[in-house]
Order: C-alpha cells, then structure tokens, then sequence
C-alpha cells in the first residue's frame, strides 16, 4: 500500500477510536483520507459518530486510540498552527445572543491570536455580506431566526481565507431556498480552491453537490471514495413502462436481462453484467417493439447514494440503536 | 455529476436573488473575506485582542450590570438608613468589625465607603465574584460558544488565562463600584474632612482618600481567591447555573466555618479568614502582619485553583 504524501491528504485518520466514559463506543478505527480540493460528503445516520469524528478532528475530544491529521498535521498538537486555516461549523451556530450579529463576529474573529485587528472589522463585515446578513448586522442575534443564526454561524467560518472548511449538517434548521443557497456557496468555495469536508444525513444534499463520500454506520467507516464511484458499484435498473407487462418480461429474459420485477405496468430488471461489452438498449427496445410490446418509457434508472448506503448498510438509513 | 457543471446551473438560476439582503452573494475571491488584503505576520500583541474582547463582552452583560448596579446601591441604602437613624439623637452604636466605621459616618463621609466595603465584603462581593467566576467557562460550554472559541483556535491555556484576568477585572470592578458609590453618598449626606485613624491620629482628605483606594485595592485582592474557586469549579460542568450555585455554595460554608470556634486549626487557611484585615490600611503606621497573611492566603487559593482548573479544562474533551 503506497503512502500517500501528506500535501494531498488534507483530512488523514488512523486507527481513530472513541471510547466515551461509560464504554460506549462512539468511533471504531476510522482510516478517514479527505483529498485536497475535494468537496468530502460525510454521510450516515444520526448517533453514527459523525459529529465525535468531526470533534477529534478539530481538537474538540482527546481520541482513545489512533491519530488524526489536519492539513498534514497532527492534531491536536499542532491545533494552533493548523485550525487558523481551517473554518468551522459544528452541531448548528451557537451565539451570544446580547451581542449584535456584527459583534458575535468580531469576537470570534478576535479569539484567533492570528487574526489581524486591523482588518477585522473589514473581514467581518465581508463575511456577513457573502451569507446575507449585511442588513441584520446590527440586530441581536437572540432575535436571529433559526436560518439566521445558521448563516450567522457560516459567516463565522468564512472571515479568513480557510484551506479547508468542516460544515456538520449546514442546512440544518433552513428552508428549500437557504438550502439551495448553501449548495451554491458551497461550490463556490469549492471552486476557489476550498476543500469543503460536509457531514450531513441528508443523502440527496450530499449526492448534489459532493464529489467524494464516506459512509458511516455506527462508528464504523462503510466506505468512501468518489461519489461516481460509490454509485457505480450498483449497476443501474431497467425500467420499462408498458402496459404488456407479461410480454415485456418474456422478451427482457431473453435479452439477458436478470431479476425482473413487475408492478402495475412497469417492469425492472438488472442489466446483464457487461462482460461482452456494455448491452445495446437500443437493441433490447427494438425487440419489445418487434414483439408489439407497448412501450409508453425506456431508460435506465441511476442507483442513487440511498441504494449504495442501504446495500452497504444492509438496513434503512434509522438512528443506529 | 460535474460539480462544474451544476454549479454554473445553480448559480445562473439563483441570478439577483440576493437583492434583499437575503441571499448569499456571489462574490468571487477566495474562501473568506480580505484575501484581497495584505496579510500581516501574527503579532504577540495580537493575542491580547481576545482578552479586551472578553472583558467588553463581560461589561455588556445585563447580568454584570445588574450586579454593579446592586453593590453600588448598599453604600447608598447604609447611608441614608444612617442619616435617618441620626437625624435625631447624636451618638451611633459602636460595634464589631464594619459597625466600628458606622459611628464615625455622621463626622465624615469618607467613612462610608469603609463601612459599605466592611459591609459588602464577607457577602455581597464575594457573591458577584462567584456568579461571575462560575460563568465565565461553564456558561460558553452551555451556550456552545466554546467550542466555536476553541476551534477559532482561542487556546485552552490562553482562553483560561484570559477569563481569569477578567473575572479578576471584574473584582476591581465590583469593589470600586461599591467604593465610588459610597464615597459619592457619603459626600452628599455628611460633612467631609480630615480623617481620624483607628490609631487616633489625624490625617489630610487628601491622604483619607488615598487610603480608602488602597482599601478598595486590597478588598479587590481579597477576592481572588473566590475567583479561582469559582473558575475551577466553572471548567468541571457545562452548566452556568449549577457552577455558580456551587460556588456561591463553597462561600457560605466557609463563612460558617469560620464562625465555628472548635475549628479554630483549619480557619487560618480558610480564604475569607483575614478578609477584614484591610481595616488595618487605617492605621499609623500600617499594620501590615495580617495584610500580608491575607495577601499569602489569596495567592495560595489562585496557585491551587488555578492550577486545577487548568489542568481540567486543559484535559476535557469538549461535548458541547
């Protein structure tokens, strides 16, 4: 196994364990690789030990066992060189709410020795001014909506130029419109050059805007690796709309196609593997049709990251007991 | 999927939706504000910004308020409960420890800031102290603003030290608001004038008040062991009430048990034992003997409490 240099690896964990007083074991030897650049989906149900892992990470909990590495760092030891350069959001905002949006800022972004006061009221007021929130600045973030405090908590992460930014389920608490705004940010940021490491149960956000996932399932790591990739070691379904469903399953089976499903004038079935080349649908179509097959759709249906998790799970996407 | 690709489709369809202010905008630049300015090094004294924060954010605190505004109102309750009670006979009952400045009051103002701190001391202050101290981490881990402060990143040592050196503000704060009130009552409500001392010399105004800031100095001094109890009991829980509640808890035990004759071996090393030696500043010349046991006896409490409560909070994992 090569190993991989510490320059392309911005997340890197070995062997991360988390026992919480109690015994309960929160992390099971996490061998996370987050490469540069990527924008790293961290999916899994709650209680899977996705926020514990996002912790260690930061230097928030002391891991049991094992290590991990942020920006080719170990952390915690090298916290204050490392987290200057990393911005942050974990377990939702958490804000003083007798201060102003403004001063909630100011005050985070004086808590790093490393920030330049000097700037500072420059840098803040330009984050509040990306999240939208320059016309509430002024307001208590007490009387913030749920939506606000969310923004205002990603203005926090965004008031220096960060290499690496953790988001622990940002769109939490936010509506269809915040959600989708987030989504444009967060490419955004990933265009620049920002490796964006998002942890979230929400499996279609993570599908939209990720390129690379990992799976957990109650502390174990499942998988990781390129969204493409996960979702491709599920081969896509045949899906025939047609209201001839007996013929229909007798021409597919004769066209190879295995695991055929009928319900209520759809059929599907699981494309044969392509050993011989990849199997000609056209072909396939035309003899439904040569066979008076009527055929009302035709397509090959993408298995969605929901597939990949309950095929790799082997159980629903619940709270893990 | 492209990223690429649907990140033009997002953004071609989000268009002018920020117009409101709600929505997020579009600016091209790097992952946070100022990239576009010239980075200067880190400097050590940027690390003090942190601690002028913690102490503006502490003073903007309606609860801080709150408890300034009550200390400042015992000298002027004192002072007016003393001008009704004289108006009509002359004398005062002489007493123990506050009550011996209480007499001298109606010949001179300045004494009202002596008894109102005699008075504030051995309860009101060290409770204030407590609140303060036993918030000051406890109450971020339950707000969760500590996290944000550690990831940001403040330092845990650095963080410590500075609510520390602002609770410690805060003392002074407390005990100069006791003392300006006082002094600003007593001023108002009795003649002011040369300063008898408890050993019968007399000495200018001027020189009086000199000795009452000194006074209001030690008094603040007095009060850093509480802090440091009240600090390390604030980095064991993630609960601002209950670290206050135990702090304020701490001191009426020790005030009881230092009023319990049989426990006469323990109480010279309890905090609150040489609390009213500051009336010693009162004298000529000083007695400086129990100051400095005083003085001694705080130091002890802030190494031991200091010391504990930095390797607590050094060693906790933060959950909240």
């Amino acid at each position: 196994m090569t190993q991989p240099s510490a320059g392309d690896r911005v997340i890197e964990t070995r062997g991360l364990t988390k026992t919480y007083r109690g015994g309960q074991l929160a992390v099971d030897r996490l061998d996370l690789a987050v490469p540069r650049g990527s924008v790293f989906g961290f999916l899994g149900p709650n209680g899977s030990g996705k926020t514990t892992t996002i912790r260690m990470l930061l230097g928030l909990i002391e891991p049991s066992a094992g290590s991990a590495r942020l920006l080719g760092e170990p952390m915690p030891r090298a916290a204050r060189r490392v987290l200057p350069r990393v911005g942050a959001l974990i377990e939702g905002p958490a804000l003083y709410g007798f201060l102003s949006g403004r001063d909630n800022l100011v005050r985070y972004d004086a808590a790093d020795p490393a920030t330049d006061p000097r700037t500072r009221a420059h840098r803040v007021d330009h984050a509040l001014e990306r999240v939208g929130l320059a016309a509430a600045a002024r307001k208590k973030a007490r009387a913030y909506s749920l939506g606000m405090k969310q923004r205002l908590g990603l203005a926090a992460a965004l008031l220096q130029p960060r290499e690496l930014l953790v988001l622990d389920e940002p769109t939490n608490g936010l509506d269809p419109q915040g959600m989708r705004e987030i989504r444009s940010l967060v490419r955004e940021l990933a265009g620049d050059g920002t490796t964006v490491f998002l942890s979230s149960h929400l499996l279609d956000e993570i599908e939209q805007v990720c390129t690379h996932a990992a799976v957990m399932a109650r502390g174990r790591l499942v998988t990781q690796g390129t969204v493409a990739a996960l979702s491709a070691g599920t081969r896509g379904r045949l899906a025939v709309g047609t209201p001839d469903t007996a013929d229909a399953v007798r021409v597919l089976k004769e066209h190879g196609v295995t695991d055929l499903v009928t319900a209520e004038e759809r059929v599907t079935g699981e494309l044969p593997a392509p050993n011989d080349g990849p199997p000609d649908l056209a072909e396939a179509n035309a003899a439904l049709v040569r066979a008076g097959v009527r055929v009302r759709a035709f397509g090959v249906e993408r298995a969605s990251l929901e597939d990949v998790f309950v095929q790799l799970t082997g159980e629903g996407f619940d709270v893990a007991g | 999927m492209s990223r690429v690709e649907m990140a033009g489709g997002a953004e071609a369809s989000e268009g002018a939706g920020s117009s409101g202010g709600a929505g997020f905008s579009g600016h091209a630049g790097g992952a946070g504000a100022g990239s576009a300015a010239v980075r200067r090094a880190p400097r050590p004294l940027w690390s003090l910004g942190l601690l002028r924060n913690e102490i503006g954010t502490t003073f903007r605190r309606w609860r801080t308020l709150a408890l300034l505004a009550v200390l400042a109102a015992v000298p002027v309750l004192i002072g007016v409960a003393v001008k009704i009670e004289t108006s009509g006979e002359g004398g005062g009952s002489g007493g123990s420890g506050g009550a011996a400045f209480v007499s001298q009051i109606t010949n001179n103002g300045l004494f009202l800031v002596f008894t109102a701190l005699a008075v504030t001391l051995p309860v009101f202050l060290p409770l204030a102290v407590g609140v303060v101290a036993g918030d000051s981490v406890a109450g971020e881990a339950h707000a969760g603003t500590l996290r944000y402060l550690l990831v940001a990143p403040a330092g845990r040592t650095r963080l410590l030290l500075v609510k520390y050196a602002t609770t410690l503000t805060f003392c002074l704060a407390a005990t100069l608001a006791v003392a300006v009130s006082a002094l600003v009552t007593g001023a108002l409500l009795f003649p002011v004038g040369e300063v008898t001392l408890l050993s019968g010399t007399s000495v200018p105004f001027g020189e009086g008040l000199l000795r009452a800031l000194a006074i209001a100095v030690v008094v603040a001094l007095s009060l850093v062991g509480v802090a440091a109890i009240g600090l390390f009991v604030s980095t064991l829980t993630n609960s601002g009430i209950a670290a206050m509640a135990t702090t304020v808890g701490l001191l009426i035990v020790v005030q009881i048990l230092d009023n319990i004759p049989q426990l006469h071996a323990i109480q010279p090393y309890l905090f609150s034992h040489h609390w009213l030696s500051f009336a010693d500043v009162l004298r000529e010349p000083v007695y400086w003997d129990q100051l400095q046991k005083n003085f001694g006896l705080q130091a002890l409490y802030a190494a031991v409490f200091g010391s504990a409560a930095w390797a607590r909070f050094t060693a906790r994992d933060v959950t909240a």
